[in-house]
């Protein structure tokens, strides 16, 4: 009682704390959204890859000391979601070798930028705050707020509007591509989208720990549901309970913000697995 | 009986290496032609002509690419969608459906009706993965009547099934063919298509080995040959 009454007085008095739950919550319904087609697509691992790009490019944004680092970091991560995409399709360096290339690359590249040219005193500070979101959610301006729900909203719309076709580009696009839908124009969508989603989420967990907001909703509502919709439904459902959790037990208990939310979601996706299990023990 | 494609001296391939060339064939609503030929033989990349997705690199091939429904192979991918059968068979119609982000009524009745006519009704609701080989073909055959109602192009349909599926899948494809729809399918399976089959077209090593009725066939040298050879070295 004492916790809820603490929470509460946090809540009404404290605008920062308010601001964190929105952003948080739509951070984690818009990754889970597009979770589902990526774990689906066998694309879980651009999001990790497309993460270390933004790490990469946090750092060249922090080096070059401009106060909005998203006028660097958005277009450079969308940029490597396309080429990421593109070197999918070609055989000289296979998809996921180019992956790794990329995200270790930018991932060396931002912590040596890091460590040359030191922006303060506290270098592994930083770079701990980058990688592992900190508490920087908690210092959000009105700003960031703002930045942040007008991009949530859009990937809603553009998930909403495309939601069939994305349902067919991902279980089958030699058939979408043949029955007249420009299948690679929605990957791309796809591609941009989620690099979208993970330069917002780097603020909420930091760039480590991304693709498990990404993955992990969509691994567990697949252990449950059997149709697409209810999948999606569900896996955002989940994501934005456990957000909304993890954001307050680490008020409560001042735990990082992203790893609680991880492990929230890390212990949905064991629940939802062992239900799992029983629910096919009993049937066979 | 009019001519739904025509191939004129088609070279398919890639800018510096041709896969099959000299094709030449005719496809006339309601026939039901086989395209035999071994691995790496260009069947694969004619489908992809034939779809619009890649184009020839010289001669001609006229046809309407948006009015072919297509079965693809299936994919690593699908077998563990969760996906309803219904969310399956709808998604046919989407190639029609420009920007407009729902089903009309129509599409939806539409996908209906052609779950009906596979006899998959009562499975609308059940998950993908959860079905058999040949029930996951009905209901990817369901979904390519809806993108296109008259022509068929089946891509070795009955790969992985056991031998009663697949007669099962042949005869529901021939019914098909009887009600009039236009069956193109790329196949390993010679007996099948000797029994089931208008039109074979025979291609082998870049060329057109044989082109012409399933009768011609038979009789022809290439094809004696082939059946004698049982057709397994083709596998």
């Amino acid at each position: 009682m004492n916790n809820l009454a603490k929470l509460a007085d946090y809540f009404v008095n404290y605008p920062f704390v308010r601001y964190a739950f929105v952003v948080g919550l739509l951070i984690a319904l818009c990754a889970s959204l597009l979770g589902v087609t990526l774990v689906l697509k066998r694309f879980s691992f651009i999001g990790d890859g497309l993460s270390h790009v933004a790490f990469g490019a946090m750092a060249v944004a922090a080096v070059t000391g401009l106060t909005n680092k998203m006028i660097i970091v958005l277009p450079v991560t969308v940029l490597s979601a396309i080429l990421l995409l593109r070197t999918g399709q070609n055989t000289k360096i296979k998809g996921d070798a180019a992956v790794a290339m990329i995200s270790v690359g930018a991932l060396a590249v931002g912590y040596m930028l890091m460590n040359v040219f030191p922006s303060s005193s506290n270098i592994s500070g930083d770079v701990c705050s980058t990688l592992f979101g900190s508490t920087s959610i908690l210092t959000l301006r009105k700003s960031d707020v703002a930045l942040c729900v007008v991009m949530a909203v859009i990937v809603i719309l553009m998930f909403l509007l495309f939601y069939h076709k994305i349902f067919a580009v991902t279980f089958d696009e030699s058939f979408a591509q043949a029955s007249g839908i420009p299948a690679n124009g929605y990957n791309l969508l796809i591609a941009v989208i989620t690099s979208m989603i993970i330069v917002l989420a780097m603020n909420l967990v930091g760039s480590l720990l991304i693709s498990a907001l990404i993955i992990f909703p969509a691994l567990s509502a697949m252990r449950l549901f059997r149709s697409f919709r209810s999948v999606i439904i569900c896996s955002a459902v989940i994501s934005v309970i456990c957000a909304g959790a993890g954001i307050i037990l680490s008020i409560l208990f001042s735990t990082p913000v992203g790893s609680t939310i991880v492990v929230a979601d890390m212990v949905v996706f064991f629940l939802f697995s062992l239900i799992a299990r029983c629910k096919g023990g009993s049937k066979a | 009986m009019s001519v739904q494609i025509t191939c004129k001296d088609a070279a398919l391939g890639y800018e510096n290496r041709i896969v099959a060339e000299h094709l030449n064939f005719t496809v006339s609503s309601g026939d039901y032609l086989c395209i035999l030929g071994e691995n790496g033989s260009g069947k694969s990349t004619l489908m992809k002509a034939l779809l619009g997705l890649k184009p020839q690199v010289s001669g001609e091939i006229i046809c309407a690419h948006q009015g072919i429904g297509y079965l693809p192979q299936q994919t690593v991918v699908q077998r563990d969608f969760p996906a309803s059968v219904q969310e399956i068979v709808r998604s046919g119609c989407l190639g029609k459906s420009g920007l407009r982000p729902f089903y009309t009524k129509e599409e939806k009745a539409l996908a209906a009706q052609m779950m009906q006519q596979l006899g998959i009704t009562e499975l609308a609701k059940r998950c993908y993965r959860d079905l058999s080989g040949g029930q996951q073909q009905r209901v990817l055959l369901a979904r390519a009547l809806c993108a296109a109602k008259n022509m068929l192009l089946l891509d070795e349909p009955v790969t992985g099934l056991d031998p009663r599926a697949q007669n099962e899948l042949y005869e529901q494809i021939a019914a098909l063919n009887r009600s009039g729809i236009t069956i193109i399918m790329v196949s390993h399976d010679v007996a099948a298509a000797l029994q089931y089959a208008s039109h074979i077209l025979q291609i082998g090593s870049k060329q057109q080995l044989f082109y012409g009725t399933a009768d011609e066939y038979k009789n022809s040298r290439i094809g004696k040959a082939f059946l004698e050879s049982g057709g397994a070295e083709i596998e």
